[in-house]
């Protein structure tokens, strides 16, 4: 089993949350519970897709980032920007204007995370072509879907391409052309603009690698502000930033659906959305869908855009990522134009190297126990409890479904008593005390309020 | 409690969508027993063909699956035209199935030869136009 740390982005506001088990119900790895009015999250299957964060409906969950400050421990500040962020701003902002706005908050450049793909797409042709018996591929791009796989399709883990992600390149090529330069390490500080809390996870408990190369992570949602107020303020006075160097057409659409996919030869299937990628992967994991040779896998719906730190309607920003791209294809034919791109020839061979990750291990989040026969007896015993349970998974236990109810009173952590229907039955003790032990006090002291 | 579990499923001869729901669950509970994910595949990818092979040419059928700790035995008992040459049936790219299925993407004649290779023992029993009996035993530890 994976022995790395699980770290979690997402951070459950207890002060805020009420317990309203939406995010409970929205999770697609059944990782959350409500407990004495607060959520309790089994952090062996969190998979920091975000589904909770986009479902809460009292913002009480919040994605954690360093420190801003922490940029400016570093003499070298270097801002990984995904190219998604340009496209996050109104038409009238040109992308070098907010390259500008970047550059005041105190950076010492800005390079798009995409400049790595050109070289990306060359390693993973290769990778497809070298891994017949593991097919398909599984890309690596997406954090929380690799993190998917480890606990819900154990079996597929060594379909995972154990090559890096863009933002992993770019930092490894950035930072050995300032240690060429002479520049210390220490000095260093990378910092990257993450559109989601499944990348900051990536970061801060890579899977398939010791340490990230990245010094820090700064939420998207919260540079947005500060660039636009810089942007709005500032309109007038504003320059462009005359260092911007092009990323290339297909780095730009990198992170939207088919941004992988459409690179390789063979079958190449691009899916988005966490639910479609979980109907898709049990059909795979059966055979049931074969001779496929690659898949590009999104929790997000049109992948990256609709991250949730990311500030503009999803489709608006993806229709700007593909203008800019369809416009930077018109300019890739110019032939001087390959100057005008970061030069990655030299570090080639060196990037290659590092590119590899290590294998992926299954961390499955459905065993009982460690022991077989424990196992077993466990199996029995939920198929019991499963006999009387309502089935109707109303949530009101605690637990998202009657068998995760059923399989958490097995491993102690639950009572059968929580059940509002076996309450009924049994009519033992005082009701409202086992629902407390779920929802808290608050809530039932509110109803009794209403009717004083 | 008995220290095996028995699960059972039945199939519908010529029900394409829900073939392989068996597959589905008894992988689930394989997770949580904590068998080895690459036993599973094999355990699961054996068995979605057994049943799609139950659905593409029997008229019904029946799934039992018996689990210990050493092993796991699936049964799948079905009424249909049975197997005429067994031996035939096992030579990879031999299918007697219509056109109709072939068009559904099913009947390349890989069924039992993919079946054999996952599990550590096979046992086929068949009468013609009365049923086929398969058995399959995959070892767990």
């Amino acid at each position: 089993m994976d022995q790395y740390p699980f770290h979690h982005a997402l951070k459950f506001l207890d002060e805020v949350c009420i317990g309203c088990s939406h995010c409970m119900k929205e999770c697609p790895t059944q990782a959350i519970r409500i407990c004495e009015g607060k959520v309790h999250l089994m952090e062996n299957r969190c998979v920091d897709c975000g589904m909770c964060y986009r479902t809460c409906p009292y913002q009480a969950i919040m994605v954690e980032q360093d420190d801003f400050k922490k940029v400016y421990d570093y003499q070298y500040r270097i801002l990984l920007v995904p190219a998604l962020f340009f496209s996050q701003f109104p038409d009238k902002y040109a992308t070098r204007q907010i390259y500008s706005a970047l550059m005041e908050l105190g950076f010492s450049n800005i390079v798009e995370v995409e400049h790595s793909v050109p070289i990306l797409i060359e390693a993973i042709k290769q990778y497809i072509q070298s891994s017949q018996n593991d097919k398909p591929v599984i890309s690596s791009f997406c954090p929380a879907i690799v993190r998917l796989v480890q606990v819900k399709f154990p079996s597929l883990t060594e379909n995972i391409m154990l090559l890096k992600t863009p933002v992993d390149l770019t930092a490894i090529y950035y930072k050995r052309r300032l240690l060429d330069m002479g520049i210390k390490e220490p000095e260093i500080g990378i910092f990257y603009v993450t559109p989601c809390a499944a990348k900051i996870a990536a970061v801060k408990s890579p899977v398939g690698e010791r340490a990230s190369e990245v010094n820090g992570v700064i939420n998207m949602d919260y540079i947005y502000n500060k660039v636009l107020r810089i942007l709005k303020n500032d309109k007038d006075e504003i320059k462009p930033f005359d260092g911007m160097k092009f990323v290339s057409s297909k780095g730009l659409r990198w992170s939207l659906t088919h941004g992988e996919a459409d690179n390789f030869e063979g079958r190449c299937l691009a899916i988005d959305g966490i639910h479609n990628v979980i109907t898709f992967l049990e059909k795979l994991e059966k055979e049931e869908i074969s001779d496929i040779d690659f898949l590009e896998l999104r929790a997000c719906d049109e992948g990256c855009p609709s991250g949730i730190l990311t500030a503009e309607n999803t489709f608006i920003t993806v229709e700007r990522v593909r203008f800019r791209a369809a416009k930077y294809k018109r300019l890739e034919k110019e032939s001087d134009h390959e100057s005008k791109m970061l030069n990655f020839n030299q570090y080639r061979n060196y990037i290659l190297e590092e590119n590899q990750l290590e294998p992926v291990k299954p961390r499955s989040m459905y065993k009982l126990d460690d022991n077989m026969l424990e196992a077993m007896r466990k199996i029995q015993e939920v198929n019991e409890i499963m006999k009387i349970l309502p089935l109707v998974d109303c949530g009101v236990c605690g637990a998202p479904s009657c068998q995760a109810h059923a399989e958490d009173i097995v491993q102690g952590k639950s009572d059968i008593r929580r059940c509002i229907f076996i309450q009924n039955d049994i009519k033992e003790g005082n009701p409202r005390e086992f629902l407390e032990k779920v929802w808290g006090n608050k809530k039932l002291k509110k109803s009794n309020e209403n009717e004083g | 409690m008995s220290n095996a579990i028995t699960l059972n499923y039945h199939i519908e001869g010529s029900d394409f969508i829900n073939a392989g729901n068996a597959s589905s669950q008894i992988k689930k509970v394989l997770q949580q027993l904590n068998v080895d994910p690459k036993t599973i595949k094999r355990i699961v990818v054996a068995l979605y063909e057994a049943e799609v092979n139950v659905v593409a040419h029997a008229y019904k059928g029946d799934i039992s699956a018996e689990i210990t700790t050493e092993d796991i035995t699936i049964t799948l008992d079905d009424e249909g035209p049975g197997i005429v040459d067994i031996d035939m049936a096992m030579t990879e790219g031999y299918s007697t199935a219509s056109p109709k299925v072939r068009e559904m993407g099913f009947g390349a004649g890989m069924g039992l030869p993919n079946i054999k290779r996952n599990v550590d023992e096979l046992n086929i029993q068949s009468e013609v136009k009365v049923g086929t009996k398969v058995v399959m035993k995959v070892k767990l530890s």
